[in-house]
């Protein structure tokens, strides 16, 4: 099966194209990038004043299956991927069993067969249980298919087992991805520290909490020359951390989410505990750092931190609300919408840090590029067309989101993942 | 006098006109607490429930009496009669209590922005008797009836509150609301309780306490206790009391005609010494005495009339 797509705009960061293209696909490979293609036997999908890209990746989601099935499913997570321009998502290990051992990695990879939409890229846990305490199998877990390793959510504390962890990585081709928060700091917290924190009365997360931590991963990365991924960053100083470290050439990289890029903690006056997630939303001034940190390249990705909860979790008082909000249907529009078109981050850079940098990142050789032999992982983008968010009509079994109602310009247009359209709008 | 809110949340939301509306309703119903017959028909008919979480006997005593004394119907509801100890969520409470056909909830609870929470989805007023660390907005207004009593104006007036301003939903509530009328306020206590996050809301201040109560016209002691989860604020009463403790040589630095309050319950010996919770600056008991009156007015203002516009 062939498909042919013609006369789109093709953005490939990684060859550094921006010009329209025919892309002709053979099965699961891109065949062929060229301009005025032609091949009869093929499908031909017109993509003409439409972007193609590579396909999208969302390196940190949270799927919720196994043990949280009421949250979300592999099948409904990666419907919800489709939907959001994403061709593979790279789950974290915080299910219930947590996925420290092959055979969880395993279970995720086989439901995945049956019921995903989009590539699912397990992501494993560092220590036994993520309770700081034992390394897991980390080359078990990587032949069963495990990409990376993190103890999202259950911060790593202990600094001799992530030094240890650092090191005995270095026998995979793989990423330690650090969610960075210091515990006793950030005990109670359930927002930003700052003038908000103290006005409305609820116990502040500071600033140092993640910083910390921020440091103590590029001093071990230091140390022992390897890499760490660093998630979900959410402060200014923490910018700088990464700006330095990067400067001595220190192997770190860094996400931030969608939700750190737009929204800020003044927004928390009204306690809807959509806004409250980990890390927590900071002040404007750390808005405008992280943003000009995407567009200079400090921060290497745009990650979702896709953490689904039910309106009955979610419906409570703020302090006893779960942390995390969900993105995989919103993170596209909101960017093209809130950064690309007002100019505060090129539309380039924006497809280089959800495609072409996590692949990187997590190894994925035959991904984030459109170039013959790689993955037929397109996504197509249509720049103009406008969307209001509707939590409603999600296909993510949860709506826990900020954003309903927001007007957008910008959508996902189609999703192909492996040759195969999974979505069109 | 327009009063145009449908809930009373914090004193943040309310202006500097929305407060003296308040205290002139309160200073003119409060005439009734001294009838023989302490009761007028207001509210006849209407039904209130008084939903405290957080166990305090003087708050819901004194909306009790005030609505009584408005002739409301006022059922009490606390954490261990209700449903919550068999798991109902705060927002099923309210769904059942709304479907009893209420006009008036007025709640404690432990978590902040429980109240705005609550009013995101119920059709009935809410009063908030005080949310988490956030507010305690009736408390700020029968303060403020005291200090008005008192000093006849808030121009200029320097108010020391003094401990734990970080947990202190009174100190916050009494800062808003002091600032908006004019007042001077100065926050005092331990660095590490008291966060100078507040100067962003109008508070100067101070770590030295004989320092800050210099040409004080109100001191304002707050309730300090020690339990365990503290000890990383401070280390001992013992040391909190040399530094912090109302006695009679730190009052007589403030004005001759200085006033002593309390939010109570009141810590003897620890806070404030015996002999100064007692003594004739001490107006502790008359805002105990204001609280039925300005939650009278908050009551009337809110419930009594029929056609009064809602704009918010
Ligand atoms: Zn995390
Ligand atoms: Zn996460």
């Amino acid at each position: 099966m062939k498909l042919l797509i013609k006369n789109g705009r093709v953005i490939d960061p990684a060859s550094g194209t921006d010009k329209t293209l025919d892309i002709l696909i053979d099965r699961k490979k891109i065949a062929a990038v060229g301009s005025k293609i032609n091949d009869k036997t093929a499908k031909v999908v017109d993509a003409a004043g439409k972007v193609v890209a590579p396909g999208f990746i969302d390196m940190h989601v949270h799927l919720r299956e196994p043990g949280y099935e009421h949250k979300e499913t592999i099948a409904t997570g990666t419907l919800a991927a489709a939907a959001g321009g994403f061709t593979s998502v790279a789950c974290m290990p915080n299910t219930s069993p947590i996925n420290d051992n092959p055979g969880v990695t395993h279970s995720i990879l086989t439901e995945a067969k049956r019921s995903a939409r989009v590539n699912v890229l397990p992501i494993a846990a560092i220590t036994r249980e993520s309770a700081g305490e034992e390394l897991t199998e980390m080359v078990n877990q990587a032949k069963a298919g495990a990409v990376a390793f993190s103890d999202d959510g259950r911060p790593l504390t202990n600094n001799q087992l992530m030094r240890r962890a650092m090191e005995y990585s270095q026998m995979l081709e793989t990423t330690i991805i650090d969610h960075c928060e210091t515990p006793d700091l950030s005990a109670g917290g359930v927002m930003h520290e700052g003038d908000y924190s103290y006005q409305f009365g609820l116990k502040g997360i500071p600033s140092s909490s993640e910083e910390v931590m921020v440091a103590r991963d590029i001093i071990l990365a230091e140390s022992t020359g390897v890499g760490i991924h660093l998630a979900h960053l959410s402060t200014r100083g923490s910018v700088e951390l990464v700006r330095r470290a990067k400067a001595k050439k220190i192997p770190v990289t860094a996400e931030v989410t969608p939700h750190h890029l737009l929204l800020d903690d003044s927004l928390l006056e009204h306690y809807d505990t959509n806004l409250k997630m980990k890390p927590p939303l900071r002040d404007k001034k750390d808005v405008q750092s992280l943003r000009k940190a995407a567009k200079e390249g400090v921060i290497d990705v745009i990650a979702t931190d896709h953490a689904p909860h039910t309106p009955d979790e979610k419906e409570v008082e703020f302090d006893q609300a779960p942390f995390g909000i969900i993105g995989l249907e919103t993170c596209v529009s909101l960017i093209l919408d809130r950064l690309v078109r007002e100019g505060i981050l090129p539309l380039s850079r924006f497809i280089e840090m959800i495609s072409s940098a996590p692949a990187r990142i997590l190894n994925l050789t035959d991904k984030g590029k459109i170039q013959p032999g790689a993955d037929a992982d397109l996504t197509l983008l249509d720049l103009n067309r406008e969307v209001i968010v509707d939590v409603f009509a999600f296909r993510s079994h949860s709506r826990n989101s900020p954003f309903h109602g927001w007007k957008l310009k910008g959508a996902p247009e189609m999703t192909i993942v492996g040759g195969k359209i999974v979505y069109h709008c | 006098m327009a009063f145009n809110h449908k809930h009373l949340l914090g004193i943040q939301s309310l202006s500097a006109q929305d407060i003296r509306t308040i205290l002139d309703t309160a200073e003119s119903l409060s005439e009734i607490s001294s009838r023989e017959v302490k009761k007028v028909p207001i509210l006849r008919g209407k039904t209130i429930i008084n939903l405290f979480y957080e166990a305090s006997t003087r708050t819901r005593s004194s909306f009790e009496l005030a609505a009584k004394r408005l002739s409301a119907d006022i059922s009490n509801f606390s954490k261990a009669t209700s449903a919550v100890v068999k798991g109902e969520t705060l927002k099923d409470t309210i769904l059942n209590l709304e479907a009893m056909n209420i006009d008036a909830i007025i709640m404690r609870h432990a978590s902040s922005g429980s109240p705005h929470f609550v009013s995101s989805f119920c059709s009935s007023h809410v009063i908030n008797a005080g949310d988490g660390t956030h507010e305690h907005p009736t408390q700020a207004l029968l303060d403020a009836l005291t200090i008005q009593q008192e000093k006849q104006t808030f121009k200029d007036l320097k108010v020391v509150i003094v401990g734990d301003i970080l947990h202190s939903r009174v100190a916050r509530s009494d800062l808003y609301l002091l600032k908006k009328l004019g007042a001077k306020v100065v926050l005092v206590g331990p660095p590490s309780l008291v966060p100078p996050a507040f100067k962003k809301y109008g508070a100067q201040i101070d770590y030295n306490f004989d320092r800050a109560i210099e040409d004080a016209d109100v001191v304002m002691m707050l309730r300090i206790q020690l339990e365990r989860q503290k000890r990383i604020y401070f280390p001992s009463l013992s040391e909190y009391h040399e530094l912090f403790s109302l006695t009679p040589q730190r009052f007589s630095r403030a004005k001759h005609d200085a006033i002593i309050m309390h939010p109570g319950p009141i810590n003897r010996d620890v806070e404030i010494s015996t002999d100064m919770a007692d003594s004739a600056k001490s107006v502790i008991l008359k805002q105990v005495e204001n609280g039925i009156a300005v939650r009278m007015a908050v009551l009337y203002l809110l419930l009594g009339g029929k056609e009064r516009e809602i704009t918010d």
